[in-house]
């Protein structure tokens, strides 16, 4: 008779459980079959009437029905929980396509990030980044760099002057002279900074620019040295596809002089609008430090010899970074700013 | 510099190659060519026509109908041109031909202008005939071309070479029927042939070591070694027939051989002006130069060759058939010949006769002595001026000259010789004037020749590469350097006078052994630390936190106007106003080394306020120029500044967040102390502070003044921080400690007061931190409050208050007595309480 009773218990309950589509129906089901009141407690409080020997067959009958239902309850309740989730997370859905929220970060001048690539790269040659002062004495921008007093050069490069013997420098070349007249051999530098020419402000002039300027001086440094390393430095800068081409040139501080070209960033090389047809693109000046200007600063040039080069740094920011007007570098404007 | 090709050619004359070629293998060779110029460029099918009729056209008054020969056949072209006649010879694009650009002579258009047969007015027509500017050319380079019409050709061009010339010359034939018949134009013949356009004109940039480079001769010298052919120099000895003696015409005293090394003259008779041959002009208006009359084109066809400015006078006009050589008198005034008075100094070289001056030398020559066509008696004057004086000398006159730009770069006193040598053969030539045997020459004793000793081991170890001797001496030979070889010295040329050490020997292997054959290799030798300086560091630094604050990189100028100061309200006697003036500037907005980072970031800000850009906030790096004294004897003090200043969201507060940032972040553990008593008139009075750390003053930040914002056009809130990195680095470390992280628990109080106006939260934070002990862990703001709910003069401020033991629970005691020092010391302070 129990055992009948038993399991109409369970079956109902599987049944109700089946059919229930909330937390709170199974809960009413739980109370209702294992609570104090349950159907179950009922079938307990029958068993005075069973007799003694079999009443531990019977409660293990009780026991048996009670466990699976419980796990029946179990498994139901996961099942909602897990409906439930699923309906919460479907209703949370996002539109992923609306707009990021973003720190409202700052952003790098074209030049610093310029500048910073070729520190990067020279300071991995093993170079030390120095700096030299941007008012200086004509000795150091002109005479110690084999420009004396009447030289052309001079007007070339339409001077802002202080007074007779101070200017603002033209070249951050001066800052060789500096390298070396400090005595320490061997040399490796690179020198960023300002410089000033008297050039009216325009979409490719301006009165003050940056260069940076390179010197190496050792025993045995060559023009091949020269050229392997400001090879080395273009494939860094530019990409390692790139080639490059030494042209003769003239600097009264170097002999021989040079100017390098790089192979068109754009075309590669075989001529486009933006080389004008040439595959090339000028990029620096460079030379081997001129025996006397070995010798003015205190170094024999019978021992040492070196190579120096030097950059415009917005020249490679506007090649670069495709800028078609220098004035936007100074101008500050955030809109033009925002795109580095 | 510009060269014909052609030109270019006679001298070297074995010169194949494109114009491609020519343009890479100069360049490579350092003769960089700048610009290359097809002079047919956009010129197809032009032929010589011969118009046969010309008839009315029957619907158009302005148009004849032309029937024109043009070889093979006759054409009929329609025109408009006024000045056409029947049997002239003129230049006709064919059906499907194409010209420069159009008759009125403006722009050219790219890719020229395509030429078909068609109607005018429905009358057909095969072709056009062309107008000098339809050519792509001008009345400037053809003399003889009509202002407003078509070019119309001679029966004959007369002699087209230097050679043919010379032939009629030696046959005294110069001016006779038969020179005038010779190369006669015909129809169908290559009208631009004729017209000299079949020839390509390169322009170089000239490096100014190569003087010899500003001349014709000196770039075909370049180029025959360039391209391995033999350079033929002109001969220019005078001819052995001449009669007479120079020094029956002219005697030359130089009175500063210091300004003038060489003065040598030569004389020629009988002058008759005319045209210049075909050949001449043709040459000269390739180059720009327009032709004038056979003497002016003998001297500037002599300074194209030679790059030897020369002068002409009519001897007749000199006194005393001398000239002197002196410097000018302070203050004289002379006329030069484009009739301008002008001021001389005593550095000022003149050119005198015996009575007044007549020209200033290297420059230009005086009104007092133009040549005219009038003259009978010539003098060429080919001198060697010293090069810087003559730059000086005409900046200070304020005339620069094609002359004077040649003389400044400093010719070699050979040079004179030749050019004037070669002046004379081409006045003979030419039949323009009989010269007179010698030369008038005052010369200082002439240089000699650069010896240079030769070690093809230190040649080759110094450009990296493994030529032999040979190699080297051979491209010496080439480039007409002589070698000793029993003292193995190398002796240069006259005209090199680049040329003085190894190291320049050394180019000259590099140029033509090939820049693109030298190996590339990296140096030897120890390797060496790179890297940044430690200000490098600490700049780089500031520009993270600027950057991750939301400030950008700006760059401003160096320099500025003077009136800045009184737009940023400087007192009269600032420091800030002992500024740098630059004694040439480009303007007064461009006249003084900043001493102040400020404006530089106002006015950026400005421009972005200007432009509508909502929110701007910018960063700068840059140096201010601090002279020691007045003037400027010592270099000045470069000190890096740290400039930030925004608009647009966030406050005073939010600037002195970043401040507090970059210090934490360069290792600077105390906290900095904002001082009220800044006293910048360009800040608002109630919304500044000076920046002190450990009582040192690093800087200042606050909200810019409305006058001031006014005054740069700056609309909204404006906040400005000034950090001179300079101070701020024997403050900095990159030293980092870990202290362990705490392990006992922390114990929270709050304090809530109510605080007269006048005490800071400096003040009170003070007190906290001095009075809490070393239990006292942080503590904070977290309430501030003014308004109808507090008691006038008074604010409420409520401060949270951390206290932890490192090693220990705290006990409440403990914390009891260290809140107590604390409420005591507020208390003090005139603070009350809440509870």
């Amino acid at each position: 008779m129990f055992k009948e009773e038993l399991e109409k218990i369970r079956k109902e309950a599987q049944q109700r459980l089946e059919q229930s589509d909330s937390l709170d129906k199974i809960n009413e089901i739980r109370v209702g079959v294992l609570g104090k009141k349950g159907s179950l407690k009922d079938i307990l409080k029958g068993m005075k009437n069973v007799p003694a020997e079999e009443r531990p067959k019977v409660g293990q009958m009780v026991n048996d029905v009670r466990v699976e239902i419980e796990e029946a309850i179990a498994k139901a309740q996961k099942t909602i929980e897990r409906k439930v989730q699923e309906q919460r997370l479907a209703a949370e859905t996002i539109d992923v396509t609306l707009p990021a929220k973003r720190m409202a970060r700052g952003h790098s001048h074209p030049n610093v990030i310029a500048l910073k690539e070729m520190e990067r790269i020279f300071v991995g040659m093993g170079y030390e980044v120095i700096e030299g002062p941007e008012v200086e004495r004509d000795y150091y921008n002109f005479e110690a760099l084999n420009i004396p007093a009447d030289h052309p050069a001079k007007d070339e490069q339409d001077t802002f002057y202080i007074n007779g013997d101070i200017l603002l420098r033209t070249q951050t070349s001066s800052t060789q002279i500096h390298a070396m007249e400090s005595g320490r051999i061997p040399i490796r530098m690179i020198a960023p900074g300002r410089v000033y020419r008297s050039d009216a402000v325009d979409a490719t002039h301006s009165p003050t620019f940056h260069q940076v300027e390179g010197l190496v001086v050792d025993k045995g440094i060559t023009f091949a040295d020269l050229k392997g390393t400001l090879d080395e430095f273009a494939k860094k800068l530019f990409g390692e596809e790139t080639r490059t081409r030494f042209r003769p040139h003239h600097f009264p501080f170097t002999e021989p002089s040079a100017e390098m070209d790089v192979s068109c960033f754009k075309c590669g090389g075989k001529g486009c609008s933006f080389c004008k047809g040439e595959g090339w693109i000028e990029i620096l000046g460079c030379g081997m430090v001129h025996p006397h200007v070995l010798e003015m600063s205190g170094i024999d040039p019978d021992v040492y010899s070196g190579f120096a080069f030097g950059v415009g740094l917005e020249r490679i920011a506007l090649l670069n970074y495709e800028i078609d007007d220098m004035r936007l570098l100074y101008e500050n404007d955030i809109r033009f700013l925002n795109q580095f | 510099m510009n060269t014909p090709i052609s030109w270019l050619k006679a001298y070297v004359p074995g010169l194949e190659c494109t114009d491609k070629e020519y343009n890479d293998r100069m360049t490579m060779t350092g003769t960089k060519v700048d610009g290359v110029e097809r002079l047919d460029k956009n010129l197809e099918k032009i032929v010589v026509g011969r118009v046969l009729s010309i008839e009315k056209h029957p619907d158009a008054d302005k148009l004849v109908v032309c029937q024109v020969d043009v070889g093979e056949e006759t054409v009929q072209i329609v025109t408009g041109a006024p000045n056409v006649f029947e049997g002239a010879l003129v230049p006709v694009v064919l059906d499907g031909g194409r010209v420069a650009g159009g008759h009125d002579g403006g722009p050219l258009p790219e890719n020229g202008i395509k030429i078909k047969a068609g109607k005018l007015r429905g009358v057909p027509s095969a072709g056009m005939m062309c107008a000098i500017e339809e050519l792509g050319s001008d009345h400037n380079a053809y003399p003889e071309a009509p202002e407003n019409g078509i070019y119309i050709f001679p029966e004959a061009l007369g002699p087209v070479t230097e050679a043919e010339t010379c032939a009629l010359a030696a046959a005294g034939k110069l001016d006779s029927e038969e020179a005038r018949a010779m190369n006669p134009v015909k129809p169908g013949m290559d009208a631009l042939e004729l017209l000299g356009l079949r020839d390509t004109v390169f322009e170089y940039e000239i490096t100014s070591n190569r003087v010899d480079c500003y001349s014709l001769l000196g770039v075909a010298r370049e180029a025959a070694v360039t391209f391995g052919k033999p350079f033929e120099e002109p001969d220019v000895t005078p001819a052995a027939d001449e009669q007479g003696d120079v020094n029956d015409y002219i005697s030359i005293e130089v009175k500063d051989p210091d300004l003038c090394s060489r003065y040598t003259a030569r004389v020629c008779k009988d002058v008759k002006i005319g045209p210049s041959p075909w050949w001449m002009q043709r040459r000269l208006s390739a180059c720009g130069i327009r032709p004038i009359n056979n003497l002016v084109d003998i001297t500037n066809y002599v300074m194209v060759e030679y790059g030897q400015p020369m002068h002409a006078f009519d001897l007749d006009t000199v006194e005393g058939h001398k000239i002197v050589v002196r410097r000018a008198q302070d203050g004289d005034m002379f006329q030069t010949l484009d009739g301008q008075m002008r001021r001389m100094d005593h550095d000022v070289l003149m050119i005198c006769d015996a009575e007044k001056e007549i020209g200033i030398a290297g420059i230009m020559g005086g009104e007092n002595s133009k040549i005219t066509d009038e003259v009978k008696t010539v003098l060429f004057e080919s001198a060697t001026f010293n090069g810087p004086n003559i730059r000086k000398s005409a900046k200070r006159i304020g005339l620069r000259t094609d002359a004077s730009g040649i003389f400044e770069k400093g010719l070699h006193p050979t040079n004179a010789e030749a050019a004037v040598n070669r002046a004379c053969q081409l006045m003979r030539e030419l039949g323009c004037g009989v010269p007179v045997k010698g030369l008038a020459d005052v010369c200082e004793p002439i240089p000699d020749r650069v010896r240079i000793p030769f070690n093809a081991g230190d040649i080759n170890a110094f450009l990296g590469t493994d030529y032999d001797e040979k190699t080297m001496l051979d491209i010496f030979a080439k480039l007409e350097m002589d070698y000793d070889s029993e003292k193995k010295e190398v002796v240069v040329p006259y005209f090199r006078q680049d040329v003085k050490a190894m190291c320049d020997l050394a180019e000259e292997v590099a140029r033509f052994t090939g820049y693109e054959n030298i190996p590339m290799t990296l140096p030897g030798g120890e390797s060496m630390m790179g890297g940044l300086t430690y200000k490098m560091r600490v700049q780089d630094k500031a520009r993270e936190i600027a950057m991750f604050n939301g400030f950008s990189e700006a760059m401003t100028y160096s320099f500025e106007s003077p009136k800045v100061f009184d737009r940023l309200l400087f007192a009269e006697d600032a420091p800030e106003r002992q500024a740098i003036r630059i004694a040439n500037p480009l303007g007064e907005d461009f006249s003084m080394m900043r001493t102040t980072p400020l404006n530089g970031m106002l006015t950026s800000l400005a421009t972005n306020y200007n432009r509508r850009n909502k929110d701007a906030r910018l960063f700068e790096l840059a140096n201010v120029y601090i002279p020691k004294a007045l003037p400027l004897t010592e270099l000045p003090d470069e000190r890096s500044m740290f400039t930030l200043g925004m608009y647009g969201e966030g406050d005073f507060f939010t600037m002195k967040g970043v401040i507090e940032e970059f210090f934490q972040s360069v290792g600077m553990k105390e906290k900095m102390v904002c001082d009220p008593k800044a006293g910048r008139p360009f800040l608002h009075p109630g919304r500044q502070a000076l920046i002190r750390y450990k009582d040192e003053i690093l800087g200042y930040f606050g909200e810019v003044h409305p006058d001031t914002a006014g005054a740069y056009g700056i609309g909204g809130r404006a906040i400005i921080a000034v950090i001179d990195l300079q101070s701020v680095i024997p403050h900095t470390a990159f030293d980092y400690h870990y202290t362990g992280i705490a392990k006992y628990p922390a114990v929270s109080r709050d304090i809530s007061m109510l605080v007269p106006k006048a005490v800071t939260a400096g003040e009170i934070e003070a007190i906290i931190a001095q009075r809490g002990g070393k239990i006292l862990e942080s503590y904070g703001l977290f309430d501030i409050y003014e308004g109808a709910q507090v008691r006038p003069g008074f604010k409420s401020m409520a401060y949270n208050l951390v206290f932890r033991h490192k090693e220990k629970t705290l006990e409440e005691a403990e914390i009891t007595a260290a809140m107590k020092k604390i409420l005591n010391g507020l208390e003090s302070l005139g603070i009350e309480l809440r509870s």
